[in-house]
């Protein structure tokens, strides 16, 4: 009888517990929506007198001036867009090559180094890429490549105004091209994940009718797992929009809409962090929390997408990711 | 199906149905449990023999989706009503796994875990305890010196008798023995076997088996599953030398499948 | 004419080619890039880097407050977002099979996961530092900590979901209740893999310049009053870079290769420990 009595006290004790700590757990769970209503509810809240001064004027106005008290947000908005653009164009191909490579190609002795290799490399502090392309990078491109492009590609009819300008090194050119070297490990290391995915039986079979390897990556591989390439560089972009630091270093800094790839811009986050702690005056500051709330909002999107995609392809393995 | 009852029944299950989501694994069950006996559940995989076990103690409500009707009485208290504390239910009946289960903690705490859960020992017999389990499941002698080790560093033989000494620690009524030898080697199959002879003077033991000769050795009653239907159930001699039904019959001289 | 046998190969062996080149060329960049900042940290980094504070522009000095700021924003920033981390993982992997919170948080934590970290700063500015009116380690630490919060959820949840569910069957079997089960027993099986998530989250953070800059901000002199703005190796650095000065810019290379250092040592170390974890389990 005794030892009932004591189980009864226990009970209680423990199903109180339980429920403290199931309560907790959730409780966090909770917290990670407070968190991004939170986000998305401050940033509003600090853009309205942007959005009440200007409206939807802002989002297609490039004028920039604090001066006046004249914002809108087409300049970043396009070199943000543009800068990844140009990333995704040279990062995509390369690491589509790189993941082929590690899945289907390297050695076996040299693709778990290769691999790790690619990975830490992902994890590289984007200041690093951005500090590498002010001092190595762009005084060599000026010297060395930008002329090349000018008579080159900048006398042609069609591309030429956009290749014209003079070479300073800096430019919407160079910070897209440091994104792309920025973001090469981490499509790739997302994309060799994705085609590790492939059951190797699938892949024996189509090398068993005599395949070759590149018809095997070409015809089994990227058809089985598209939809996860597609999310792993939906993911890479989402990085490059939001990227800051390997960008302010190289962008240039000018609010000024040009043709000219070779000519400096500015994109979201440089802007952000250029002017954001200088700015005055309550409408500057506004207008420059108004653009947080436009970067939050694509690369919300973009980032969302690619997580659908993501998960569809673990649905469609049958496992849960 | 009419019940099949025992002289001295701990465990009485009537009109017993399991679903998987719409799936029905099991199909209006009856049966008794015999107390301080072994009853083993036989069937080819899929049969439900497995499931059914897992209702005893209602493993199966860590899952979504699953669920249980009818009644299993346990000292006149229905299992599966929701009224019934859950944590109170397990800690009278034990319960052994497939596969070795060692918690990632040391031997002695492994034992403990479970013990400290419900009672207040002192020390001392908590050392008690701990002795008196592993003596139970043979295992002293292997690790009475290397109590302070990780559980996970016995081999799977012994992982699995920790195992056992952990469910009996809390001195349950019923143990519950899920394909308890299926991952082991024949030399600690017959350890684990011998133990279950010497379990049943002090508890209720179901087990399930997928090996008839294991049945046929450790049980005193069995019960022939299939396809989620109890097909024949009796005292094992019964059930081997003379069973009733021609698929038990089938099953059980290998003509099966 | 070519056979069909001859083209499939010619085009088998140009891909292949092509690949190839693809991961010399990654590579190449990577090479170049951490050759340069080796090359020029190096000869930067002198014992004056760890004992002296960050000087005025012309003359030489250390990053010593710079490197004592970081490490007690990261450290901070790690022991508020670990615990919260590793709560709301716990939901989603062990509490949240059913109902709608689970599935909603996972996906709006994959997507913080990768969320600007410029916003974040943004954000902590907003709601903290307008709040108390000035910039603050504080402020720097909780910005660090939301960016931790995704990272442990993330992987607390994926390293809870290795654990088999016998593990957790023979627990509730001996009627363990569910804190005790997940504390004692999953989340302790599941801790080596934990751990290598916090220090990855520690990496990541060390190495993060975006969030800082609205929020810790940056200190001239030794601070060790996370009420005030506070120095750190990454603002220090684009500050020291994109100045005029070459002794800033010397400082700001040898910054730049301690904190690479830094991460690349906890990244490695994160993944010895959970390979060996992986071994003798």
């Amino acid at each position: 009888m005794k030892s009932t009595l004591l189980h009864q006290a226990r009970l209680k004790q423990q199903i109180w517990l339980d429920m403290l700590f199931r309560g907790l757990t959730r409780l966090s769970a909770f917290g990670v929506l407070a968190l991004l209503l939170a986000i998305i509810a401050s940033l509003v809240i600090g853009s309205m007198p942007a959005i009440e001064a200007f409206g939807f004027h802002f989002l297609v106005s490039d004028e920039w001036n604090p001066v006046t008290d004249e914002y809108g947000a087409l300049v970043p908005i396009v070199g943000t867009l543009v800068t990844s653009g140009i990333a995704l164009l040279i990062a995509i191909p390369v690491s589509f090559g790189i993941a082929i490579f590690l899945t289907e190609l390297s050695p076996r002795v040299l693709r778990r180094p290769l691999g790790i290799a690619v990975e830490l490399l992902a994890g590289i502090p984007s200041i690093i890429y951005g500090m590498w392309g002010l001092f190595v990078f762009a005084p060599l491109f000026a010297d060395h490549f930008e002329p090349w492009i000018n008579d080159h590609i900048g006398t042609l009819p069609m591309l030429g105004p956009f290749f014209a300008g003079p070479p300073m090194g800096i430019g919407i050119l160079t910070a897209g091209i440091i994104l792309a070297i920025m973001v090469i490990p981490f499509i790739a290391s997302v994309m060799r994940d994705v085609f590790e995915v492939v059951p190797p039986m699938l892949k024996e079979s189509a090398y068993g009718v005599g395949a070759t390897t590149w018809e095997v990556v070409m015809k089994i591989v990227l058809p089985f797992t598209r939809i996860g390439v597609v999310g792993g560089i939906m993911l890479g972009l989402g990085r490059a929009l939001g990227e800051t630091m390997a960008v302010t270093f190289v962008i240039g800094n000018a609010h000024e809409l040009s043709k000219s790839l070779l000519m400096p811009g500015n994109s979201i986050s440089s802007a952000l962090a250029n002017e954001f702690t200088e700015a005055v005056g309550e409408l500057y500051t506004s207008a420059l929390i108004e653009l947080g709330l436009i970067l939050f909002f694509i690369t919300f999107v973009v980032l969302s997408l690619a997580r659908l995609m993501l998960h569809k392809l673990g649905k469609g393995e049958g496992q849960t990711t | 199906m009419n019940a099949e009852t025992v002289n001295t029944p701990k465990v009485i299950v009537r009109d017993l149905n399991f679903y998987y989501g719409n799936y029905r694994a099991l199909q209006d069950i009856n049966l008794d449990i015999a107390e301080k006996m072994v009853t083993a559940f036989i069937g080819p995989s899929g049969c439900g023999k497995s499931t059914l076990l897992r209702t005893f103690n209602r493993m199966y409500q860590l899952y979504p989706k699953q669920k249980a009707t009818g009644q299993i009485m346990l000292d006149g208290r229905n299992v599966l009503d929701p009224k019934q504390d859950l944590n109170m239910l397990r800690a009278k009946i034990g319960m052994v796994f497939q596969k070795p289960t060692p918690f990632p903690m040391s031997i002695y705490d492994n034992i403990a875990f479970g013990v400290k859960l419900y009672e207040s020992l002192s020390r001392y017999e908590m050392d008690e305890r701990v002795e008196w389990a592993l003596k139970k499941a043979a295992l002293w002698g292997e690790v009475s010196d290397k109590l302070k080790q990780s559980g996970t560093s016995l081999s799977g033989g012994q992982q699995q008798r920790l195992c056992i000494a952990r469910a009996i620690a809390v001195k349950p009524q019923v143990l519950l023995l899920d394909e308890p030898t299926s991952a082991l080697d024949p030399i600690s199959t017959a350890h684990i076997e011998k133990l279950i002879d010497e379990l049943k003077k002090e508890f209720t033991i179901v087990i399930v088996t997928h090996n008839m000769q294991q049945a046929a050795r450790v049980s005193d009653y069995t019960a022939y599953m299939y396809l989620g239907d109890l097909i024949e159930f009796g005292d094992t001699s019964t059930v081997f030398t003379n069973p009733k039904r021609k698929e038990t019959e089938d099953y059980i001289t290998g003509r099966f499948g | 004419m070519l056979t069909l046998y001859t083209r499939r190969r010619i085009v088998n062996i140009t891909g292949l080619l092509v690949s190839m080149l693809a991961m010399a060329f990654g590579l190449f960049w990577l090479c170049w890039i951490l050759f340069t900042l080796l090359s020029h940290g190096l000869t930067a980094l002198t014992p004056a880097v760890f004992s002296q504070m960050t000087p005025p522009p012309g003359s030489t000095g250390g990053l010593l407050n710079a490197i004592a700021g970081t490490l007690m924003m990261s450290l901070l920033g790690t022991l508020i977002g670990t615990p919260i981390g590793i709560l709301a993982g716990t939901y989603l992997a062990e509490f949240g099979q059913r109902g709608w919170l689970a599935p909603v948080t996972r996906f709006i934590n994959d997507i913080l996961l990768s969320a600007p970290s410029i916003v974040i700063g943004l954000f902590v500015y907003e709601v903290y530092v307008i709040r108390v009116g000035h910039f603050s380690g504080w402020a720097g630490a909780l910005a660090l900590a939301i960016i931790v919060i995704p990272i442990v959820i993330r992987t607390t949840e994926n390293m809870l979901r290795l654990i088999p569910n016998t593990l957790r069957e023979a627990a509730s079997a001996l009627g363990a209740p569910q804190w005790k089960i997940v504390s004692f027993v999953t989340l302790r099986a599941a801790r080596a893999g934990i751990i290598t998530g916090v220090m990855l989250a520690i990496a990541r953070i060390s190495g993060e310049t975006a969030p800082l800059l609205f929020t810790a901000l940056n200190n001239q002199f030794w601070s060790a009053d996370m009420n005030s703005p506070l120095a750190n190796l990454p603002v220090v650095i684009f500050q020291f870079a994109m100045s005029p000065y070459e002794d800033w810019q010397h400082l700001a290379w040898a910054g730049a290769l301690l904190i690479t250092i830094s991460v690349l040592t906890l990244n490695i170390l994160a993944r010895i420990l959970f390979r060996q974890s992986a071994t003798t389990h």
